[in-house]
């Protein structure tokens, strides 16, 4: 970089009249215009929060159709079609639509608050991978509402999913759908991790992040690298039904088992890639309502690590009944064994937080408490799926059912609804009912317990998945009456969240800026906080820069009422990886248009390729290239400069 | 059969004998394991210092506290001992299930289709081999291998009284193999999604002594006797002409394999991959209208008369 191109940024107090200034800078314009294209990290990050829980509700939807259904032998209120098509879009919708971008949405609107930055390191991608995130959900849902929603499980085996077997448009919907989708997830990922590596405050060096974003950095590795696996499945799948390639047919020298490593080399890092973050949430959460620092810091921040690189080691265990070798299984057998031991040390990191602490028993404490004994029992019903012969009986019957659901429910929504009622104040300037919060808390506990602890006795007592019906005398049909009602009641509780939400919108208490007293930096800015978050860039001397003077952590204070200012343009300061030593001014770009574009070229390119209307795809095309070229061209204001004249540094422009 | 016949809490066979204290073992610890953990969190939760909501909080002062390390120290050596345990018990297992002790007293293939499972017994020569579905017999107290195949899309054999599953996938055979301890019949299931009738997709694994189990094989080479009044007759031309398009009955021309082979259908005890008891009015209902009892199968309605119906019938009842 050339010399004169870099300056010192200056230092100041905060004082009105830089806010000023900042807030011209940074707010984005009012009415429609502004709606669509706003880079700012926290409208972005309430949208996809927003999205998801719409996703949530619809997903919750399909399942208690699905246990209408189930609730007696032999009922036949959906058909074999319509059941088998909602029990894979419930699947897809849980897992892909709702699970991920929700944690992508906490992270993406507190992030920069968290790490004292004014936003992601990458806005616009931010933006876009929002708008194709959206743009891909309807895309799944425009087929599940024509009828041709996914038909063959959210795992989607061929040859099943193949055209010869599964002649519709179901498959395709979702093979195109997935790949659309993974362009968001990558650049998501892309973002966080760069945003994590490059974007914290200064002197907020690795080991001071909070634990929620080495939980979003670890599953966004992961995602980076997991991804391309399954959109390449997914590709290669269409690629099989619509032009005759033959990657996974048996009978044209193809592979079927293919498919499943491609999908579960994925899908196993994946669901750690939904956990981790909210895990995150709770290792953050916990020790505020404990009033103390989380027990073992630095070794929850390795597991987290280490559970992800387990992770990458597991994936086998799903297809344990495939005919594979038996020394190759006894490797993942081990692995999968072995992965339990990260997850030990958080269990007793929180239990240890929780002992040593003096906790305040809140709602949001409920929630992320809660989640201890679920993830638990989560825990050791996968631990039970790690033996292979256990394996050989236990999978595919309703005891991974109720594994899966108290992994992703238990780990997953409970402790993101435990961080609505935690961040809820934040984001809104409004405490939640703390009264209608222990309703909300005692109907989703209960409910989600009587629904799904019975359901390892179906399983143990044989009942396969994926079925749409059962015959009466197998011994199941109580248990499948009790989990019917116990989903009726989890939905209830669902339902007193949405109530609580609307409610404390328009009347909950006034939060102020640190309503729990908690220690991290979003908390020292105003609820909701300002368009550029940080008036002055914080300087960060310790894990708990808001609780320094009560612990004994450090003697060296933070400095937040009092850093860098950098108000000559949209600016923020760009740290190094490790040690978060001030490196860069970043200048970064404004509201845009280009990403809405891009998503909606992106769009209309699979609805052509859907329909094999090339007309659509070349205009889709067209649309993205001219989208991107808007978005691309090089713009002076972009770079690094003095605010001096412009002649000036077009002399220094090298 | 028991009141729950697909329950793997109890066992019949050998496999699932070796596998059944080792899944009560890890049930055992997970059990153990949530109740300590809910005990040691129920005792950190009564020493809470207020409830209530961001006013309470706040009253409670922050402190530094104990670091607390130990109690991950503890935790991981308390997981470490049963952790191992199970690790080395799986090994062992996995090594006793994964091939039977000593060659296999009989070999038969089994392969998965949208939605029945077909059987095929190998003899000496072709005359000695003979095919049927969905009712597989076996003799009792030695190993039986059964190798599987895969038809069409992947399916799932699983008999949890006797085996775990195993996958039948299409363009490679597995193997898995049966040893039943007492003669009896064993309720097997696909467990691999497959489709509509993925629901509908039973078998029976009937063991038996050595010399019941040579009796059934010697009965099942047999072809079809023929008919032997008229109503058979036309019952037979029936069979030919309509059923024959996609089943077999050996010892007529009917002899398409995409369907079950009918040359036994009375002697075995359930129809339909296991949906319903055979007996005539079952079996005629199926024959009529399967799209009623199994939606999306692929035996279409048959739209026969009254007296078809009941030529059909009086044939059928000679494939005993």
């Amino acid at each position: 970089m050339n010399p004169a191109n870099v300056r010192t940024p200056s230092v100041g107090p905060v004082a009105e009249a830089l806010e000023h200034r900042l807030h011209s800078l940074w707010e984005s314009p009012p009415g429609l215009a502004g709606f669509f294209s706003t880079v700012d990290h926290k409208k972005i990050g309430i949208r996809y929060i927003v999205t998801a829980f719409v996703f949530l509700v619809l997903g919750g939807i399909e399942a208690l159709t699905m246990r209408l259904q189930l609730a007696g032998p032999d009922r036949t209120l959906l058909t074999p079609n319509q059941y088998d098509q909602l029990f894979s879009t419930h699947g897809m919708t849980m897992i892909f639509l709702y699970a991920s971008p929700i944690l992508s949405g906490f992270s993406n609107y507190l992030w920069p608050l968290l790490l004292g930055s004014r936003d992601m390191a990458f806005p616009r991608l931010n933006a876009l991978s929002y708008w194709i995130y959206l743009a891909a959900g309807i895309f799944l849902y425009v087929g599940f509402l024509t009828g041709n929603g996914p038909n063959d499980g959210w795992f989607n085996y061929v040859p099943y999913a193949a055209r010869d077997y599964n002649p519709g448009l179901n498959e395709d919907f979702y093979s195109l759908g997935m790949v659309f989708l993974g362009v968001s997830v990558t650049i998501g990922a892309a973002n966080f991790i760069v945003t994590a590596m490059r974007l914290r405050a200064p002197g907020m060096s690795i080991n001071r992040i909070p634990i929620l974003v080495w939980g979003t950095l670890t599953a966004n590795v992961a995602n980076l690298i997991v991804v391309p696996a399954v959109s390449l499945a997914f590709f290669m799948l269409w690629m099989d039904r619509q032009f005759g390639t033959h990657f996974f047919d048996a009978g044209n020298g193809g592979q079927p088992l293919l498919w499943q490593h491609l999908f579960w080399i994925f899908g196993h890092p994946w669901v750690y890639a939904i956990v981790l973050p909210a895990m995150g949430m709770a290792s953050d959460a916990l020790p505020v309502f404990c009033r103390r620092p989380l027990v073992g810091y630095s070794v929850v921040a390795l597991s987290t690590v280490a559970t992800m690189i387990l992770g990458f080691g597991v994936w086998v265990h799903h297809m344990f009944a495939t005919g594979l070798p038996s020394l190759g299984l006894s490797f993942f057998s081990g692995a999968s064994i072995a992965i339990t031991v990260p997850s030990a040390v958080a269990v007793f990191a929180w239990l240890a937080t929780i002992r040593l602490g003096r906790p305040v028993t809140t709602t949001a404490f409920l929630f992320f408490s809660s989640m201890i004994v679920l993830f638990v029992i989560g825990g050791v019903s996968g631990f039970m799926t790690a033996s292979v012969p256990v394996d050989w009986q236990l999978t595919d019957t309703y005891f991974v059912v109720a594994h899966i659901h108290y992994v992703l429910i238990g780990i997953n929504v409970f402790p993101v609804v435990g961080a609505v009622y935690f961040w809820f104040p934040k984001m809104t300037g409004r405490l939640m009912d703390e009264r209608l919060g222990r309703w909300n808390f005692w109907t989703m506990f209960i409910g989600f317990n009587v629904a799904f602890l019975p359901m390892h006795l179906t399983g143990l007592l044989g009942m396969p998945r994926r079925v749409y019906t059962y015959a009466d005398g197998m011994g199941w049909d109580t248990l499948n009456l009790i989990t019917s009602i116990g989903s009726l009641v989890l939905a209830v509780g669902v339902l007193l969240l949405v109530v609580n939400v609307f409610r404390s919108l328009k009347h909950g208490a006034v939060a102020g800026d640190n309503p729990w007293d908690a220690p991290t930096l979003e908390w020292s800015v105003s609820s909701p906080p300002p368009p550029y978050n940080f008036a002055v860039i914080p300087t960060v001397a310790s894990r708990h820069p808001l609780w320094e003077g009560r612990l004994e952590e450090t003697q060296a204070r933070s400095s937040l009422s009092r850093g860098m200012e950098l108000k000559s343009g949209k600016e923020v300061i760009g740290t190094t990886s490790l040690d978060a030593a001030p490196d860069i001014i970043l200048e970064m770009p404004g509201d845009t248009f280009a990403p809405l574009c891009v998503a909606i070229g992106m769009a209309l390119t699979f609805a052509g390729l859907l329909l094999k209307s090339w007309a659509c795809v070349w205009v889709g095309g067209v649309i993205v290239a001219l989208s991107l070229l808007a978005w691309l061209w090089p713009r002076r204001k972009l770079r690094e400069r003095e605010p001096e004249p412009a002649g000036a540094v077009e002399s220094a422009h090298g | 059969m028991s009141a729950t016949p697909l329950a793997y809490l109890s066992s019949a066979g050998t496999r699932a004998d070796i596998t059944l204290p080792l899944t009560y073992l890890t049930l055992i610890i997970s059990i153990i394991v949530c109740v300590v953990i809910t005990w040691l969190l129920w005792r950190g939760l009564r020493r809470a210092g207020a409830r209530g909501g961001a006013e309470a909080m706040r009253s409670i002062p922050v402190q530094q506290g104990d670091n607390g390390v130990r109690w991950i120290k503890f935790g991981l050596w308390l997981s470490a001992l049963p952790l191992l345990v199970t690790l080395v018990w799986t090994m062992v297992a996995l090594a006793k299930v994964a091939a039977p002790f000593g060659q296999p007293a009989l070999t038969l293939d089994v392969t998965g289709h949208q939605w029945w499972w077909e059987a095929v017994y190998h003899g000496a020569g072709p005359s000695e081999t003979f095919r049927t579905a969905n009712e597989i017999h076996i003799p009792v107290g030695v190993p039986v291998q059964v190798r599987l195949h895969g038809a069409d899309v992947i399916h799932s054999f699983w008999v949890p009284k006797l085996a775990g599953k195993t996958d039948t996938i299409p363009g490679q055979t597995n193997t898995s193999w049966l040893q039943a301890r007492q003669p009896g019949r064993y309720q097997g299931q696909c467990t691999e999604y497959c489709g509509f009738q993925h629901a509908h997709m039973g078998f029976e694994v009937v063991a038996e002594s050595r010399d019941d189990f040579e009796r059934w094989r010697s009965h099942q080479l047999q072809p079809a006797p023929a008919p032997a009044s008229d109503a058979q007759q036309r019952g037979m031309q029936l069979v030919v002409y309509r059923c024959g398009l996609c089943h077999t009955v050996r010892g007529t021309s009917a002899g398409a394999r995409y369907a079950p082979d009918l040359t036994h259908l009375m002697s075995r005890r359930l129809i339909a991959a296991g949906a319903l008891v055979n007996n005539p009015g079952n079996l005629l209902g199926w024959i009529e209208h399967p799209q009623g009892v199994k939606p999306g199968s692929l035996m279409p309605d048959q739209f026969l008369s009254g007296q078809q119906l009941s030529d059909l019938r009086a044939y059928l009842e000679t494939l005993q």
